[in-house]
């Protein structure tokens, strides 16, 4: 989808913020909140792929109100398309942890997705060769899919060439939305710095990983 | 949802009441998870690593050939780690690791992301302008460095192996691996002598 989450290349964010060496969570909630994020999948009979799309779907405002509340809103989403809580439950709680005496609404019946998986992870052997070689010329399909999808705007429609194979994998397209693995050959793209933002962008390769349905002959 | 904002905090505290009222998550788990991503996981392992392979010739030609087994031979792996490449500094290039639609990262050397990973500003920026994102991070390339940026878009996970500082040449492996630095092996920073 073409969410707030495809930051590749826009502008009007700012400075970056300064390097710092502080531990992974300031506040003990942040851990919990990872911890949490990270048993999402789990919980809710999903995949991370499904998780990312989640967070994908965060609303904007509530996407760039920090990472650890995206992170939490993006599992509460994917356990309410579970059926594991509502939202109606989480504020009633939350108004009930500040001291509101709001009634409390009955859980929802889980409905866990099914799909079949091909294993551990998601890193897959394919039968079928790969479509590129190290060297072809490639182009990044001009494709706005509306669910799930690791390729970014940034480089649709841009040509560059591949440089490494990569291992095959589970399709983030198919799985996210629980319609299968669909393993797909995944290269490494180089695109030249020009290729993407003009005549006068700064000299420099910009590296990605796309998988082989992203891909049409340069 | 509906849109109506709940203090994160707060939202945390409630949806993992919820969550430990029907067995679904415990106590126990989230101080395990917690403790291991503060003291175990985390970038000394990754400077382990660079030291290793700074002084090992053999290992750094594994490392840089094989970066999962070469890292797993450290005992290195799990989540985020399932093929990790690794990519090498040198006089005449340097890269730079981002994702920009979510926040991949190598946990397993590197642990978990620091704030400036995951934020908009670096994810946005660094794939259009990644010298001058550099210099606002206190680095500055000569214009003779070519500079390679690597969106971690798939399950692949990218870590860099910088240059070794001059003026080390005495030091022990143990004390390199102290020199180096989470911010250089994602590549905005160059490792330092004190």
């Amino acid at each position: 989808m073409d969410g707030i989450h495809d930051v590749g290349g826009m502008q009007g964010f700012g400075h970056v913020p300064p390097l710092s060496d502080a531990p992974p969570f300031a506040e003990p909630w942040e851990g919990t909140a990872f911890v949490i994020g990270a048993l999402a999948a789990r919980i809710a009979g999903t995949n991370l792929h499904a998780f990312r799309h989640a967070i994908e779907r965060v609303p904007p405002p509530e996407y760039l109100s920090g990472y650890w509340n995206r992170w939490t809103i993006g599992a509460q989403i994917m356990m309410e398309d579970s059926g594991i809580v509502t939202d109606e439950e989480v504020r009633a709680r939350a108004a009930r942890l500040s001291g509101r005496d709001v009634p409390e609404p009955p859980p929802p019946s889980p409905d866990k997705p099914q799909m079949a998986s091909g294993g551990a992870g998601n890193l897959r052997s394919l039968d079928r060769p790969p479509a590129f070689a190290v060297g072809d010329r490639v182009r990044a399909a001009d494709v706005h899919p509306t669910g799930h999808t690791k390729l970014p705007r940034y480089v649709r429609r841009r040509a560059g060439t591949v440089t490494a194979l990569r291992p095959g994998q589970v399709f983030p397209d198919t799985a996210a939305h629980f319609a299968g693995e669909n393993p797909q050959h995944c290269y490494t793209v180089e695109f030249d710095s020009r290729e993407l933002w003009g005549p006068d962008a700064e000299s420099f390769r910009l590296s990605i990983d796309l998988f082989e349905p992203y891909l049409e002959p340069g | 949802m509906t849109s109506e904002h709940v203090e994160p905090a707060l939202r945390v505290e409630a949806l993992a009441s919820l969550l430990i009222e029907r067995g679904l998550l415990d106590e126990a788990t989230i101080e395990t998870f917690v403790k291991t991503y503060e003291q175990s996981v985390g970038p000394m392992n990754g400077a382990k690593v660079v030291a290793k392979a700074w002084t090992d010739p053999d290992y750094r030609a594994r490392l840089l050939a094989d970066g999962t087994a070469a890292i797993g031979e450290l005992g290195f792996k799990g989540p985020q780690g399932e093929h990790i490449v690794v990519l090498e500094n040198t006089p005449a290039v340097h890269h730079v690791v981002v994702c920009t639609l979510c926040s991949c990262y190598p946990w397993p050397v590197l642990g978990l992301p620091p704030s400036w990973y995951k934020d908009p500003a670096y994810r946005s920026r660094v794939v259009r302008e990644p010298r001058r994102v550099l210099r606002e991070f206190g680095l500055d390339l000569d214009d003779s460095v070519e500079v390679q940026v690597h969106d971690s878009s798939s399950e692949v996970r990218y870590m860099v192996l910088p240059e070794r500082p001059a003026g080390t040449e005495d030091y022990s492996e143990a004390e390199l691996a102290d020199l180096v630095t989470r911010d250089a092996m994602v590549g905005v920073a160059q490792v330092a002598v004190p």
